[in-house]
């Protein structure tokens, strides 16, 4: 199949086959990064501009190195030091970003719908980041991409999302993602962090997590953040990692092969113990990898690349 | 010699629904009555078809003048009122400066003179700078010619001082326009909370925002025995509590705007910042308790909250757009749509959009021998497309562009001035 979209804005919009076309191609990249030198021709000329908005070095390095190996030049552009301290409006900044000529403008923001703003009134392709609390696809691409590496597939499978669910985009793109490749997804977290109507992505909810770890074939955890506090979302880091972090203990009911998923950065001892952090369950580096490789295949998708089904 | 308006419908709540002609002199209704001959006026205009109200108010309306012209002046505000229908608007106090001294209410009232006659009524501060702390000196806003009370755009915070606003207000019988808004609730919501705003990642306004601050106004009411008025009424739990309000006799009013009881949240999928507006727009539910609140009378009022905002406010990332929509210019269809899906009569869509307000407002108001001339003339049959290029108002945010609509003020009479719509 071909690859039309011009964009990619979250997993909503992205059909099946999409999906298993960029996993697909992202396993053939994956290759690339295994070699000794790593670097293709393929996106030789074209110029990639990563917009920033909001700090990230973890995604922002990603597609980065992304862009290095597939030969594309990146130029990184973060809010702090672009004309928005200025004053500068967002759509004015991507149609100058465009105007000198970016392929490909990958964009991180604080406001979610902030790239759907965006991708219809530039030429250049979008591919958001990470929007506010709303999607983050490249992320659940890369977990996807990791859970079929190690499962074979994605199809049956129960998922547990387990955290702060209301402040995270990484668990909207998931749960959507995962569900539609046929998953059964089950979220979990305190009340205060579970927002209204997350069931109609399709998942089932419960504030136990003992119940959500039960018989999972996947555990994603997610991050903390502390500034929630003044929120109210969560009484102690303490009493949190005692009612809904992850433990040895806790992992005694899920499957036998569960894998232990994190979009990082850690806290160690909090949402998850250091233990399983890094134990043979955890699959947290693999994520990272496989995010290159993701994130490869985006970058070839959206210019065309798989009109001619050639990544190497 | 005056005017002479022949055969339209006449639809005066609680006073007339017939068919006869009126005439009109010196800017006083001079005679009522079928068959009035022509040559009793200079100007004869043939109403055949047509429906001839009292004049439409607005008592809701944000005239960004003095301190935003260029998202509205009076003088544009007024033009996009007459457009409408309406023949008297009540600006809210939220300009800069605030209106909440006698010179800002001088100075919108003299703007309004030089505008074309559609009476201006300013609503005058709650609090000083609107800053929730310190009252208004509201003797010297009355003699000003401010008409009303409110902080709208922010929300009293004290119930201490809301209380003693209601009691001084009172002793100058000026009547206290309420925001309902409980802001460390809403906390930094952009939509109605809800699956939508989940789905969109948005962080949620939930309903009880305003409902909380409704019910206390309320207890307040209740205490004092003294009105208030609730603005912009968008949840359904604000509806039970009015309704049960007023069944105890409590003084209490309220009203909606035309987006509340058309639209829903659904309006703001694909982060549609020209329905982003506060209160947010709801659910479907919501939607249907505002329009049963509208059929039996809890609701008294339909107003508009036209709040102008330039593009550059509105075409920026959803958290970081104005809120508000205009409304002027569409609110009449929108209301004749009530009429025609049967949830209001002609005579209760005129008593919610003219009748009521004045009698809130403490105004005169209907066709009678002797009133001021102040009257709309309604097509019912018209149908138009709403295109916001074409609106008089400076600002163009609407969420109703390219809708079809039927119904249209064609002619509307100030103190017997009349201008076309």
């Amino acid at each position: 199949m071909y690859f039309s979209k011009k964009d990619i804005l979250d997993m909503e919009s992205l059909s099946v086959e999409e999906i298993s076309l960029i996993l697909d191609t992202a396993d053939r990249m994956k290759e690339i990064s295994q070699r000794p030198v790593k670097k293709v021709p393929t996106l030789r000329g074209q110029t990639i501009v990563l917009f920033f908005y909001e700090p990230s070095t973890r995604t922002r390095t990603s597609f980065d190195i992304a862009a290095k190996r597939l030969s594309a030049d990146s130029i990184s552009i973060s809010a702090s030091g672009s004309s928005i301290v200025k004053g500068e409006t967002l759509i004015d900044t991507a149609r100058n970003l465009e105007a000198m000529n970016a392929d490909i403008i990958v964009m991180r923001h604080s406001s979610s719908g902030a790239p759907h703003l965006l991708a219809p009134l530039v030429r250049s392709s979008i591919i958001n980041a990470g929007d506010g609390t709303h999607a983050h696809p490249s992320q659940a691409l890369l977990d996807m991409m990791t859970v079929r590496e190690k499962k074979g597939g994605l199809k049956g499978l129960r998922v547990a999302i387990i955290g702060d669910i209301a402040h995270s985009r990484v668990a909207r793109s998931n749960i959507t993602g995962f569900k539609k490749m046929g998953a059964d997804i089950i979220a979990a977290g305190p009340p205060t962090m579970m927002p209204k109507g997350i069931e109609s992505l399709g998942t089932e909810v419960t504030h136990n997590i003992d119940h959500a770890v039960d018989g999972a074939d996947v555990i994603m955890m997610l991050r903390i953040q502390k500034e929630r506090q003044k929120n109210y979302t969560l009484s102690t880091e303490r009493e949190y990692a005692r009612f809904y972090g992850l433990n040895k203990k806790r992992l005694e009911n899920a499957k036998k092969d569960v894998l232990i998923m994190h979009p990082g950065p850690i806290n160690r001892g909090i949402e998850i113990s250091h233990d399983l952090a890094d134990g043979s369950h955890s699959v947290i580096l693999d994520q990272v990898t496989n995010g290159v490789a993701v994130r490869m295949a985006l970058l070839y998708l959206v210019v065309g690349g798989g009109k001619n089904g050639d990544a190497d | 010699m005056g005017m002479l308006i022949k055969n339209g419908r006449i639809v005066d709540p609680g006073n007339m629904d017939c068919i006869s002609d009126i005439l009109i002199e010196n800017g006083k209704i001079k005679d009522i009555a079928p068959g009035i001959p022509e040559t009793a006026a200079e100007k004869v205009i043939d109403a055949s078809g047509k429906i001839i109200v009292p004049g439409l108010i607005d008592m809701h309306v944000h005239f960004r003048e003095p301190g935003q012209e260029y998202k509205e002046t009076i003088e544009s505000g007024c033009q996009a009122a007459a457009r409408g229908g309406f023949t008297a608007v009540c600006t809210m106090p939220n300009t800069d400066p605030v209106n909440d001294n006698a010179q800002v209410t001088k100075f919108i009232l003299e703007k309004a003179k030089q505008a074309n006659g559609v009476k201006v009524y300013p609503v005058a501060a709650i609090s000083r700078g609107l800053e929730g702390k310190t009252l208004c000196e509201y003797g010297e806003l009355k003699q000003a010619g401010a008409i009303a009370l409110s902080d709208d755009g922010r929300p009293v915070i004290s119930s201490q001082l809301m209380r003693r606003a209601l009691e001084y207000a009172n002793g100058f019988g000026l009547p206290i326009i309420s925001h309902c808004e409980d802001i460390d609730l809403a906390g930094n919501g952009a939509m109605n909370e809800g699956e939508t705003a989940t789905r969109m990642g948005l962080p949620g306004i939930p309903n009880a925002v305003e409902s909380i601050m409704v019910i206390r106004d309320i207890a307040l009411s209740e205490l004092t025995g003294i009105p208030v008025h609730i603005a912009h009424v968008s949840t359904a739990e604000s509806v039970h509590a009015i309704r049960d309000a007023k069944k105890r006799g409590i003084p209490v009013t309220a009203e909606t705007a035309p987006h509340y009881f058309t639209l829903t949240e659904k309006a703001v999928e694909n982060y549609n910042t020209n329905a982003k507006m506060n209160p947010p727009l709801r659910t479907e539910q919501d939607r249907q308790a505002v329009r049963n609140g509208l059929a039996d009378g809890t609701i008294d009022v339909i107003a508009t909250d036209h709040a102008p905002h330039h593009v550059l406010e509105k075409e920026v990332e959803f958290d970081k757009a104005a809120n508000g929509i205009v409304g002027l210019e569409t609110s009449l269809p929108l209301g004749l749509k009530l009429v025609e899906e049967g949830v209001l009569t002609m005579a209760g869509l005129i008593e919610k959009m003219s009748i009521n307000p004045a009698r809130i407002l403490g105004l005169e108001r209907g066709i009678k021998v002797g009133n001021a001339a102040d009257i709309t003339v309604i097509d019912p049959d018209a149908v138009w497309t709403v295109n916001k290029d074409e609106f008089l108002s400076v600002s163009r945010n609407t969420p109703f562009h390219g809708w079809e609509v039927r119904g249209k003020a064609v002619l509307m009479i100030v103190d017997g001035s009349s201008h076309e719509c």
